[in-house]
């Protein structure tokens, strides 16, 4: 070991100071201290993503038995996936809340954090705090009486509309998340605008919206993220009407199906991580801004 | 421009604020306001939902403080998973932080790896965990039992449960490991460099330099955490189903908490109230306690003096 860490030293041609040399080996000691326990923490994170791979590959027996590697590779496990009665459907749910409620969160929780954010009205702070108080609220808190609005008044229980028409009306978490992003837009930019002549709704669209896209992409994602996740929603609205499903939900009852098949079932949770790791990848730099927002001082 | 007088300015800037808010003046009342009043109101009325409610005092308040058999366990183990859940979390999160800032080499990949788990679907992620680690078949175990560390029953074993969640909770750790990161990459280098030049340790830089700049972060952390750990329905909820082996719509019962009611949680008692007994009143009481509680952490992290979340300007 010290004769490895020792060659840099060695090549160098004039001899170094006894004092440097220790100071080097230190560093190089950290390095490796540091980058082996990434990569430590790199199998912990990642070990369970590759088991639940490998499992989706197997053949039927073998998922059984306590093998790690697949003999076969079964790729056709996730044929049978999609050939399975509904899968297809719970993708067109799914993309359908997750995509129309991303857009109505968006367009509806805007303009809101835009006032939040930039206008002085009596009142703002309450309504801020207000609207923080709705974001920390457990959405099982008020599902007895959202529930029974539903499906007794609207009778739309068996569909995902309860789920998508809220979003039309400004989600918490996002205004909060706006309003934050808009606060670090300087008022110089607005003031510009309205000498200009600009509306209020025009300053908001040609002058803040292409300012605020980072924010307005990061809201997207986790609104799309969080409608792609939801197993409570469905659970309470949908779950009657299999028609309604959404992935989140069908995977639970897939499992049911194919009780045994752990190949199966992890192919099918493959299919389900699988968008989600896809859409991160190409939208890793707004995500990430994003998480880090919400932890940010306004 | 003469015209505009002052008062029809005021009135002008009111009417704009008013239709800027209004998606969420509607929201608010419809979604929030309302609700919360019709929770008060049914959790003082006997309704199934067919018959219409009926006044029955504090009846629901003392079925489910008394005699509902769930309660208690469930507010201890919403108890368990805010206490020591949320404290690991933390702790870990702030480790990786740590260590992902002293990484020089790859360290864009070393980021990705530890932050994709956190975007695993939920019920995606429990089936995934349940897999890994059942008892039968698993992977963990079948590796612990090659290097011979006994396998504990994890999702199946009452004492073992709660523990396995964590593991899950700290597998999804990326959220906090990216908010640490930012805030230990602001912590000002001079301060690093004048505690250096002080003699100061490793430990001693990491304490009085590191923890007091990082300080309103981990308290952030802390209180999210806890509501988070408030709200937790789904993971405890999937791993109880698939380790018992009961999935839903086969018309089967499924005991609430598998096993022995060890993950069971608060927001899991509102659903199977309201919509396995249909006793819509106990569960809003549920529900109030649940909103309860989350109120006094909400507050807690919109004290000004915490200066996590500061109210205009």
């Amino acid at each position: 070991m010290t004769q490895v860490l020792d060659r840099p030293a060695q090549l160098t041609p004039q001899p170094v100071s006894a004092a440097e040399r220790s100071a080097r080996r230190k560093a190089l000691l950290n390095w490796v201290a540091v980058h082996s326990l990434g990569v430590a923490a790199a199998l912990f994170f990642t070990l369970p993503f590759v088991f639940v791979f490998l499992t989706s590959l197997m053949s039927d027996s073998q998922a059984l038995s306590r093998d790690l590697i697949p003999h076969t590779w079964e790729w056709g496990n996730y044929r049978r996936v999609f050939d399975t009665p509904g899968f297809l459907t719970w993708w067109k749910n799914t993309l359908l809340y997750a995509g129309l409620g991303t857009v109505l969160t968006v367009v509806s929780s805007l303009p809101v954090a835009y006032a939040l954010a930039k206008f002085r009205f009596r009142g703002r702070n309450l309504s801020l705090m207000l609207v923080i108080s709705m974001m920390m609220l457990p959405p099982q808190v008020v599902v007895i009486p959202m529930y029974l609005f539903w499906a007794k008044q609207l009778d739309l229980s068996g569909t995902l509309w309860p789920l998508i028409v809220p979003l039309a009306f400004g989600d918490a978490f996002s205004i909060f998340l706006l309003r934050q992003f808009l606060m670090t837009i300087p008022n110089e930019y607005l003031d510009a605008a309205r000498v200009d002549g600009c509306g209020d709704l025009r300053t908001l669209l040609t002058v803040v919206v292409p300012m605020a896209k980072p924010g307005i992409a990061a809201v997207a994602l986790f609104q799309f993220f969080n409608a792609w996740n939801d197993y409570f929603g469905p659970q309470i609205y949908a779950s009657e009407n299999p028609g309604a499903w959404t992935l989140s939900y069908g995977l639970e009852s897939f499992k049911g199906m194919h009780h045994t098949d752990w190949n199966l079932t992890m192919a099918a949770t493959v299919l389900v991580m699988a968008p989600v790791i896809l859409v991160f990848f190409f939208a890793q730099k707004a995500f990430v801004e994003g998480v880090t927002l919400t932890g940010v001082k306004g | 421009m003469s015209t505009i007088t002052l008062a029809s300015k005021r009135r002008r800037s009111a009417l704009r604020t008013a239709a800027f808010m209004s998606p969420w003046l509607i929201g608010f009342s419809v979604f929030f306001a309302y609700p919360m009043l019709s929770t008060v109101y049914f959790s003082f009325m006997h309704y199934d939902g067919f018959r219409p409610p009926t006044w029955s005092g504090t009846k629901n308040w003392t079925y489910v403080f008394e005699h509902y058999p769930y309660f208690w366990p469930a507010l201890r183990n919403t108890l368990w998973l805010v206490l020591v859940t949320v404290t690991l979390r933390v702790l870990f999160g702030l480790a990786i932080g740590l260590l992902i800032t002293k990484i020089k080499t790859g360290t864009g990949v070393f980021r990705t790896l530890f932050y994709l788990p956190y975007l695993a679907p939920p019920v995606a992620a429990t089936m995934a965990f349940a897999f890994l680690l059942n008892p039968g078949t698993g992977p963990v175990n079948s590796i612990l039992e090659k290097i011979g560390i006994p396998a504990p029953g994890w999702f199946n074993d009452p004492a073992w449960s709660k523990p396995a969640l964590t593991l899950l909770f700290l597998w999804g750790v990326g959220d906090l490991m990216v908010i640490f990161m930012a805030a230990l990459l602001d912590v000002p280098k001079e301060q690093y460099e004048a505690a250096e030049l002080d003699g100061a340790s490793g430990w001693q830089r990491f304490r009085f330099v590191t923890l007091p700049n990082i300080s309103p972060i981990i308290m952030f952390a802390v209180v999210t955490g806890v509501i988070a750990a408030m709200q937790c329905y789904t993971q405890p909820l999937i791993a109880g189903k698939v380790a018992s082996g009961v999935i839903q719509g086969a018309g089967t019962q499924f005991e609430p908490g598998y096993p022995e009611k060890s993950t069971l949680t608060l927001p899991q008692l509102i659903y199977n109230l309201g919509f396995q007994r249909f006793d819509y009143g106990s569960a809003c009481v549920v529900a109030l306690v649940l909103f309860a509680l989350s109120m006094v952490f909400t507050a807690f992290l919109m004290r000004r003096r915490g200066g996590l979340i500061q109210a205009g300007d």
